[in-house]
C-alpha cells in the first residue's frame, strides 16, 4: 500500500489550533477564531490536495497510510499509530474540514457576542481534530481514540454555556449515555483481539475470513452498540435532543453533520464484520428502522425548532444505518445520505441559528410565523434544505433517500417489505413535520412577542448557508451521475451484487415516495397554513401527541429501566461496603491491634527475658531442622 | 614449620583498606587535630575514604576471584553489588550523623554530671563517632565477602562492636541511650556466642572451615549429620540476631529507640545489607546442598518474623519504634529471597535491600527533623498534623512510608513483587500468603500515621519541624529521588543486577 508523510498534517493543523488557543488563553482572544478558521480550511486544503493526489492514481493504489509511531508493543501484540486515507475516509474528511470550516465562518458572527468566543474556537479545532482521527485511523484502537476525542468535544461544547443548570445536565447526560456505547467499541476491541488477535482495520479484514461466526457476531454487536451510543440511535438514542443546549454552530457541525454519523461509519468502515455475521447485520437494520420512525414522530411533536431538527437527525441517521444494515447492496448509498444529510441538515441548523439570532434567541416555533418576509436569505437556503430533506427531485435528498427506501424494498422477502414500507412511511412522516417546521418557522401568520425585530442575519452569516444550500440542491445529482459514488467505494465496501430478484423498479419506488411526500406536505400545510395556530401548545391534546411531545417516554424509560434500578444498586453497594467490607477492615484492623498490644507485652525491656528469647529460639530453630531431618 | 607470608589482592581489598585506613586516620585526628577544626576534618575524611572506597570498587566491579585473601575472601558479582550498597548508604548516613546536634558532646562523662554539664555548656564535643562509623562500614563490607567462616567471625564483631559504642551517644535521654547499647552488647556477645558454637560444630562435622569446604562434605554426606544440623541451627541464631529475625528480634525496638536516630538509620539500613549478604552467601554457598534440612526452619522463622513484626507494629505509640518493628517485618520478607534459593531469589534480595536500605535512611533523616525545645519528638501523636505544618517534609516521609508498604510507584512494590515472586517460583506458597498478609496488616499502620501527619489537627504542644540542614536535605532528597525512580523505572537497576549478581565457589 501507498505510504504517504503528508496525512498527519490534517489532523495536526486543527490540533495545533486548539492547543495554541487553550494555552495562550485571553492573550489570543483578538485573532484566535481567525487562526482557527484559518487552520481549519488549511486541513480541508490538504484534504483537497489528497483529492486531486487519489484521484491521478489508478483504482489499486488509493488507498494510502502513513505509520506515526508503535504505539504498544507488548509480546506479540503490535498497534502503530497509524493513519489511512482510502476512498471512504476521503469522503468524510471533505465532509469534515469543509461543512465545518464553513460553520467556523458562521460562528464567527454568531458568537461574536461571547465573551469565550476563543475558548469556542479552541473546542472547535479539537473537534475537527478529534474528528479526523476518527476517520482516519487505521485500526479500531486509533479510531476509539477519535471517538473518546469527538465525545470530549461534544461534552466540552454542549456545556459551553454551562452556566446555566440545564445545559450542564445536557451535557453531562449526553457523556453519560456515550460511555455506555463507548463501553461496547472498548467489548468490540477485546473481543477482536483475543480472539483474532489484532485490532487494524486491514489485520481483521483478513483474520474475519476465517474467524468463528459467533466471534464476528459478538464483535459486530458491540460495534453497533457503540454506533448507537454515538449515532443517537434507538436505544441510546435520549441525549441528542437534550444536546441542542449547545450553540447552534455545535449542533449544526457535531450533532448533524459530523460526530452523530460516525456510528454510520463504523458499521460501513466494519462491513467485513457484518457481512460475515448476518445476525448482528440484521440486528443494524432493525434498530435503523425503529430509530427512523422514532425520530420522525418524535420530530412532529416538538415545538422547539432546534428540537425538530435534533429529532430529525436522528430520523435520517436511523436511514443511514438501515442502509449500511443491508450489506454491500447499502454501504455506498448509507454514505451517500450521510454526505448529503451533512450539507442539507447542517444548513438548516444554521439557518434555526439565523431565525434564532433574528429572533433574540426565542426557539419555540410557535412563536415564529411569517420570517419569510423578514429573513429572505435564511428562507431561501433553508427552503432548498427542506426540500432535499423531504426528497424533491431534483434536490439532494432525493437521490440518496430513495436509494436507501428501494435497497430496502429489495433487501428480499417479508425482511424487504417490513423496511420498504417502514422507510416509505417514515418519509411521509418527515415530509409532515419539515413542513410543519417550515410552515410555522416563515409562511403562517405572525405570532411573535410585541419587541421582537426579525432581521436577516449577517453576511458571514449567510455565506455559509448559502454555499450549503447549493451542496443540498447539487450533491445528490453529482453523486448518482454514473453511479459515481457507488463505484468510488467499491473498493472499500465491496461489490454490488448485481442481478437477482428485484421486487421494485426504482421508478416505481420514486413514485411511491413521492406521493408520500405530497401526503405529507398536504397534510401539514392543511393543519399548519390554513388552521389556525396557537402561540401556545395546547394542552387538551390525544394521548399520542402527549408521548411524541415527551420523545416516546425515553426519558420515563430510562429512569424506570436504567436509573431507578441503578440508583438502588448503588445505593445496596454503598451499604454493603460499609457493612461488610469496611466492616471487616474494621475487624480485621481491631484484631491486628489487639493482637499487637498482647504480644508488645513480651518486650519486658529486661535483657534476660530477650536472652531467653533467644536460647528459645535456638531450641525451636533446633528442633524445626531435627524434625525435617529424621 | 613453614609460615607462607599471606598472598592478598590489594585491589580487590581496596574497598575495605580504605575504609579502614580513613578509620585509622580519624583516630589520628580525634588524637592531635585542634578542637575547632575537628569536626571538620573528620568529616571530611570519612566522606572521602568512603567515596574513594566506592570508586575503587568500581574499578574492580567486573572481577572474579576466590582468593582475594587465601580463600578467606571471594570477590564476584553479588559481593560487588553489596558493598556498593553499603557504601552510597553509609555516605547518606554519614550525612545525617554530620548533625552533631543528636550526639552528646562527651559519651565518657556520667550522665547527669558536672563533668557532662561541663562538656555541653563549653561545647567540648568530641568526634568518635566518625572513625567508628567507618570502623563498623569496614566490617560491613567484610561481612558478606566472607567465605570462611572464622572471617565471617570476625567481620561479625568488627561490624558489631563499633555499633554498640554508637547506640549509646544519643545526646539526650541518655540513660535510655546507655542502656539500649548495653542490651546490644550483652545479646550481641550472647548470640555471638551461639554463632560461635556452630563454627565449632561445623567444623566438626566437615573438617573444614570454608565454605566451600562445608559444602563439598555435604555434597560426600560423609559427616555426622547432628553436627550439620547444630552447626546450621547455630549459625543461623548469630545471623539471624543480626538482621533481628523472630525470636532474636527482641533487642531492636529498644536499640532502635534508644540510639540517636542518624545511627539508628544507618545501622537499620547498612546493617541489614551486611548481614543478609553474609546469609544469602552462606545459605546459597555453603548449605545450598543441605537445602531439605533448613528451609522448613527458615520458612517457618520467615512467616512468623513478617507476621510478628507487622501486628505488634500497628500497636507502637513511637515512631521509632515503629520502624523497628517495620524493620523486623522487611526482615521477614527479605528472608523469602533467601527461602527462594535461586537466581531470581538473589536478584530480588538484592534489589530489595538496597530500596530498603535508600528508604530508611530517608525516613530515619525524617525523624531527626521533628523537634521541640527537648529534642526530637518521637511519641507519633505529637506528630499529628505534621502534613499542615510542614508540608514538604510530611510528604517525603509519606511517601517513605507508601515504600515501606510496597505501593506501586514506589521502590518497596517492585522490590515486594520480585521477591515473593521469586518465593513462589521456588514452591514457598505459605510464604507467599503470610508476605502478602501481613503487606496488608503493615499498610495499615504506615497509612495510619499519613493520616495522622495530613488529616488530623495539629497539636498545639510546640512540635516543629527543624529547617534542615544542607547535608540532611541532600540525604533526603536523594534518598526520595531513588526511591521513587527506583519505583518507576526501575529497569536499569534490575538488569544491572541481573547480569552481575551471582556467587561463585
Amino acid at each position: 500500500m501507498v505510504t504517504s508523510t503528508s496525512l498527519v498534517y490534517l489532523i495536526a493543523l486543527p490540533l495545533f489550533g486548539a492547543a495554541i488557543l487553550l494555552l495562550a488563553g485571553r492573550r489570543s482572544d483578538k485573532w484566535g477564531h481567525l487562526l482557527a478558521t484559518a487552520l481549519s480550511a488549511g486541513s480541508f486544503g490538504v484534504g483537497l490536495y489528497q483529492l486531486s493526489q487519489m484521484l491521478s492514481r489508478p483504482t489499486a493504489e488509493r488507498a494510502i497510510t502513513q505509520k506515526l509511531f508503535s504505539w504498544i508493543a507488548v509480546g506479540t501484540f503490535k498497534v502503530d499509530a497509524g493513519l489511512l486515507l482510502d476512498q471512504l475516509s476521503i469522503c468524510f474528511v471533505l465532509l469534515i474540514t469543509g461543512v465545518g470550516t464553513l460553520i467556523h465562518i458562521y460562528s464567527i458572527s454568531y458568537m461574536s457576542h461571547d465573551e469565550n468566543r476563543r475558548r469556542f474556537f479552541a473546542y472547535l479545532n479539537l473537534f475537527i481534530a478529534a474528528m479526523l482521527l476518527l476517520v482516519l485511523g487505521n485500526s479500531y484502537l486509533n479510531l476509539y481514540v477519535g471517538w473518546e476525542g469527538v465525545g470530549l468535544a461534544s461534552y466540552l461544547l454542549i456545556g459551553f454555556w454551562n452556566q446555566k443548570p440545564a445545559y450542564a445536565t445536557a451535557s453531562k447526560k449526553a457523556f453519560v449515555m456515550n460511555r455506555v456505547g463507548d463501553m461496547g467499541l472498548s467489548f468490540a476491541i477485546m473481543i477482536s483481539f483475543a480472539t483474532l488477535g489484532t485490532v487494524s482495520f486491514a489485520g481483521v479484514q483478513a483474520a474475519s475470513h476465517t474467524a468463528s461466526k459467533a466471534a464476528l457476531t459478538a464483535i459486530g454487536i458491540m460495534l453497533l452498540v457503540a454506533a448507537t451510543g454515538k449515532s443517537a440511535q434507538f436505544p441510546l438514542q435520549a441525549w441528542l435532543g437534550d444536546a441542542m443546549a449547545g450553540p447552534t454552530p455545535v449542533s449544526a457541525l457535531i450533532h448533524a453533520a459530523t460526530m452523530v454519523t460516525a456510528g454510520v461509519y463504523l458499521i460501513v468502515r466494519s462491513n467485513f464484520i457484518f457481512d460475515a455475521a448476518p445476525t448482528a447485520q440484521l440486528l443494524v437494520v432493525i434498530v435503523g428502522a425503529i430509530t427512523l420512525m422514532f425520530g420522525a414522530l418524535v420530530g412532529t411533536a416538538k415545538d422547539d425548532i432546534k428540537k425538530a431538527l435534533a429529532a430529525s437527525t436522528m430520523s435520517q441517521i436511523g436511514y443511514m444505518i438501515l442502509g449500511a444494515g443491508l450489506g454491500p447492496a447499502g454501504y455506498a448509498f448509507a454514505i451517500m445520505h450521510l454526505l448529503t444529510h451533512g450539507f442539507f441538515k447542517a444548513g438548516m441548523f444554521l439557518g434555526a441559528g439565523s431565525v434564532m439570532h433574528g429572533m433574540n434567541d426565542q426557539v419555540d416555533m410557535r412563536r415564529y410565523g411569517a420570517l419569510r418576509k423578514f429573513m429572505p436569505i435564511t428562507f431561501a437556503t433553508f427552503g432548498l434544505g427542506y426540500l432535499a430533506i423531504i426528497g424533491v427531485p431534483p434536490f439532494a435528498g432525493f437521490y440518496s433517500k430513495d436509494a436507501i427506501i428501494e435497497t430496502a424494498f429489495n433487501a428480499g422477502g417479508v425482511k424487504g417489505i417490513l423496511l420498504g414500507s417502514t422507510a416509505l412511511l417514515g418519509a411521509a412522516i418527515t415530509a409532515f413535520y419539515m413542513t410543519r417546521v417550515m410552515v410555522l418557522t416563515f409562511t403562517s401568520k405572525e405570532r411573535w412577542e410585541d419587541d421582537q425585530h426579525p432581521h436577516e442575519s449577517p453576511l458571514l452569516m449567510w455565506i455559509p448557508m448559502a454555499i450549503l444550500a447549493i451542496g443540498s440542491v447539487t450533491t445528490g445529482f453529482l453523486f448518482t451521475r454514473g453511479h459515481a459514488l457507488v463505484h468510488w467505494l467499491t473498493p472499500v465496501v465491496g461489490e454490488r451484487a448485481e442481478g437477482g430478484k428485484v421486487l421494485l423498479q426504482p421508478a416505481v419506488v420514486s413514485g411511491l415516495a413521492l406521493v408520500a411526500v405530497i401526503i405529507g406536505v398536504a397534510i401539514a400545510v392543511s393543519k399548519y397554513q390554513l388552521g389556525k395556530v396557537d402561540s401556545v401548545a395546547p394542552q387538551n391534546v390525544s394521548v399520542f401527541t402527549r408521548i411524541a411531545r415527551k420523545d416516546l417516554m425515553q426519558d420515563s424509560f430510562n429512569e424506570a429501566v436504567f436509573m431507578k434500578p441503578g440508583q438502588a444498586l448503588t445505593a445496596l453497594l454503598v451499604k454493603g461496603d460499609d457493612k461488610v467490607i469496611d466492616g471487616a477492615v474494621r475487624g480485621i484492623a481491631a484484631t491486628a491491634l489487639g493482637t499487637g498490644s498482647t504480644l508488645r507485652r513480651t518486650q519486658t525491656g529486661f535483657a534476660r527475658s530477650y536472652a531467653a528469647f533467644i536460647l528459645i529460639g535456638a531450641i525451636v530453630l533446633i528442633a524445626a531442622i531435627w524434625v525435617v531431618t529424621q | 614449620m613453614d609460615f607462607t607470608a599471606p598472598v592478598l589482592n590489594y585491589a580487590l581489598l581496596a574497598p575495605i583498606l580504605i575504609v579502614l585506613g580513613g578509620a585509622l586516620l580519624g583516630v589520628l585526628i580525634e588524637a592531635f587535630a585542634p578542637r575547632a577544626s575537628r569536626h571538620n576534618s573528620q568529616l571530611f575524611v570519612t566522606v572521602a575514604s568512603l567515596v574513594i572506597a566506592l570508586s575503587a570498587l568500581l574499578r574492580v566491579r567486573k572481577q572474579v576471584s576466590v582468593s582475594a585473601a587465601m580463600g578467606s575472601i571471594t570477590f564476584d558479582g553479588a559481593g560487588v553489588l553489596f558493598q556498593a550498597s553499603i557504601l552510597v548508604i553509609a555516605i547518606l548516613s554519614v550525612f545525617l550523623i554530620a548533625d552533631q546536634e543528636n550526639f552528646t558532646a562527651l559519651p565518657a562523662a556520667v550522665p547527669g554530671s558536672d563533668e557532662e554539664r561541663h562538656s555541653l555548656q563549653t561545647d567540648m564535643r568530641v568526634t568518635e563517632v566518625y572513625p567508628l562509623t567507618l570502623f563498623a562500614v569496614a566490617g560491613m563490607l567484610l561481612f558478606p565477602l566472607s567465605s570462611d567462616l572464622i572471617t565471617l567471625f570476625v567481620a561479625l564483631e568488627m561490624l558489631s562492636l563499633p555499633l554498640y559504642l554508637m547506640a549509646g551517644l544519643s545526646r539526650r535521654r541518655r540513660l535510655l541511650s546507655q542502656e539500649a547499647a548495653l542490651k546490644y552488647f550483652l545479646l550481641g556477645a550472647f548470640s555471638s556466642a551461639f554463632f560461635l558454637f556452630g563454627v565449632a560444630y561445623l567444623y566438626g562435622y566437615s573438617g573444614s572451615i570454608t565454605f566451600s569446604g562445608i559444602q563439598a562434605s555435604i555434597v560426600g554426606g560423609s559427616g555426622n549429620d547432628v553436627f550439620l544440623l547444630l552447626g546450621i541451627a547455630f549459625i543461623s541464631v548469630g545471623l539471624l540476631f543480626k538482621v533481628g529475625a523472630v525470636p532474636f528480634h527482641a533487642w531492636s525496638p529498644d536499640v532502635y529507640q534508644g540510639a540517636p536516630t542518624a545511627i539508628t538509620g544507618f545501622m537499620a539500613a547498612a546493617t541489614k545489607v551486611a548481614a543478609f549478604g553474609a546469609i544469602l552467601r552462606i545459605f546459597y554457598v555453603a548449605f545450598a546442598n543441605a537445602e531439605w534440612q533448613w528451609r522448613p526452619a527458615l520458612i517457618l522463622i520467615s512467616i512468623v518474623t513478617m507476621v510478628f513484626g507487622s501486628v505488634v507494629a500497628i500497636s507502637q505509640r513511637d515512631v521509632k519504634r515503629m520502624l523497628a518493628y517495620s524493620s523486623i517485618a522487611h526482615a521477614g520478607f527479605l528472608l523469602a529471597g533467601v527461602i527462594a534459593l535461586s537466581k531470581a531469589g538473589l536478584e530480588a534480595s538484592i534489589f530489595y535491600l538496597f530500596a530498603y536500605g535508600i528508604a530508611t535512611v530517608g525516613a530515619f533523616g525524617i525523624v531527626t527533623l521533628v523537634r521541640d525545645s527537648a529534642g526530637e519528638v518521637t511519641d507519633l501523636n505529637r506528630w499529628s498534623g505534621l502534613g499542615k505544618r510542614s508540608p514538604v517534609i510530611a510528604s517525603a516521609f509519606a511517601f517513605f512510608l507508601l515504600a515501606f508498604a510496597g505501593i506501586p510507584l514506589t521502590s518497596g512494590f517492585i522490590g515486594k513483587f520480585s521477591i515473593f515472586s521469586a518465593a513462589y517460583e521456588s514452591g514457598s506458597t505459605a510464604v507467599l500468603i503470610a508476605g502478602v498478609l501481613s503487606s496488608a496488616i503493615a499498610a495499615f499502620f504506615y497509612i495510619r500515621v499519613i493520616v495522622l501527619m495530613f488529616f488530623k489537627d495539629p497539636a498545639e504542644d510546640g512540635t516543629s519541624v527543624l529547617i534542615p540542614s544542607g547535608l540532611t536535605k541532600t540525604t533526603i532528597a536523594i534518598t526520595s529521588v531513588i526511591t521513587l525512580v527506583l519505583g518507576v523505572y526501575p529497569a536499569p537497576l534490575i538488569n544491572f543486577i541481573a547480569s552481575s549478581a551471582f556467587f561463585i565457589r
